[in-house]
């Protein structure tokens, strides 16, 4: 019993270690489609932020239609070094809106089963 | 990998969409043989999981990183069906909660991951599952080997569906901007440049894979799909 709750105890622990903490020693450097997409530019630190330079596919790219939204870049608000906390919502949500989902998937399965034991027991 | 809105035109997208909610569909309708009471919180915690490592981009090049995606991982301990639903949900919570990556390349980005990347992956792990359970049954001695392949090869199987699935997945996005992409790189130098570059991120995969993997098969092998008719034959 106790082995069985440690299993659920240390994932849970896991994975609220690797978003609160170990996300903020993540790299910066965009992920390799990224860096595929802005072969040919040069991205130059403008007033008015990031601005590309050059010839590449990301300069088709549109700013992402909820850049204003609070959790926008894994920022609270925008806030610098918000990140940990950022993952550990989106950690919470996961895990809700999955758990929540799977659960209803595996309930009209298990409506189907109990549907027929309540036949049968009526029928006794 | 999440690619951005504009990078494919709006017909493409749309296209993309319309695969990627045909096929969750499908899973879903699927993904009941997979879940029951035992396996929905560790779908969910699997979920969550990949959400978190996702955060967290590996340096593979100077100045160029990568991240798990997670397919791999998420069918073999929860079955392809669940798996494939797993990380359609991560990608939708990291558009519409974190603006990372585009609402309208959802399809796109979830055909690849969530589709490509579940379907290349669990497919090579069955398939090298089958040989290694095979050679088991073939080679040792009358009962040993009852319990299936042993851990390490398990997680040897891990890697390669990880690294596998992470190149067919960066190959669907190469398929999707051969289709409706904007024509500022030639298709063979994007493709190139995807290939290597993925190559690279699924080593890094591949690793991350193989030790969750482990790590859940050591502590409650019960759980792990991929390893459902061990289980079954295995003495409790």
């Amino acid at each position: 019993m106790t082995r069985r709750w440690s299993f659920w105890v240390a994932f849970a622990a896991a994975i609220l270690l690797t978003a609160g903490v170990v996300s903020y020693f993540a790299s910066s450097s965009p992920d390799g489609l990224d860096s595929t997409t802005l072969r040919g530019c040069e991205v130059v630190e403008t007033a008015a932020g990031e601005q590309l330079t050059g010839d590449c596919i990301a300069q088709e790219a549109g700013e992402h239609h909820l850049a204003d939204s609070p959790l926008a870049g894994y920022e609270l608000g925008g806030r610098e070094g918000t990140g940990g906390l950022a993952g550990v919502i989106g950690v919470l949500v996961t895990v809700l809106v999955a758990g929540g989902g799977f659960w209803l998937i595996a309930r009209t399965r298990g409506r189907a089963s109990e549907d027929t034991t309540a036949a049968e027991s009526g029928s006794r | 990998m999440h690619m951005s809105d504009g990078i494919v035109n709006a017909q493409t997208s749309v296209l993309f969409g319309a695969i990627a909610l045909i096929a969750l569909v499908f899973c879903g309708w699927k993904a009941r043989t997979e879940l029951d009471e035992r396996t929905v919180p560790l779908a969910g915690l699997v979920a969550a999981f990949i959400f978190a490592v996702q955060m967290v981009n590996f340096p593979i090049l100077p100045g160029v990183s990568g991240h798990l995606l997670g397919g791999a991982l998420a069918a073999i301990l929860v079955g392809p069906y669940t798996g494939a639903l797993c990380i359609a949900i991560v990608l939708v919570v990291q558009s519409l909660l974190f603006a990372d990556g585009g609402v309208t390349a959802l399809g796109a980005n979830i055909v690849n991951m969530a589709i490509i990347g579940v379907g290349a992956g669990y497919g090579l792990a069955v398939a090298m599952y089958s040989v290694a359970r095979y050679s088991v049954a073939r080679y040792s001695a009358a009962g040993r080997g009852a319990g299936g392949p042993p851990v390490r090869i398990i997680g040897l199987i891990a890697f390669f569906a990880g690294l596998i699935g992470t190149v067919c997945a960066a190959m669907g996005f190469v398929l999707e901007y051969a289709i409706g992409g904007a024509a500022q790189a030639s298709i063979g130098t994007v493709a190139g440049y995807m290939f290597v570059t993925h190559v690279l991120i699924g080593v890094g995969e591949g690793v991350i894979t193989a030790v969750t993997v482990m790590a859940v098969a050591r502590a409650r092998p019960d759980l792990v799909y991929l390893l459902r008719h061990d289980r079954a034959r295995a003495p409790v």
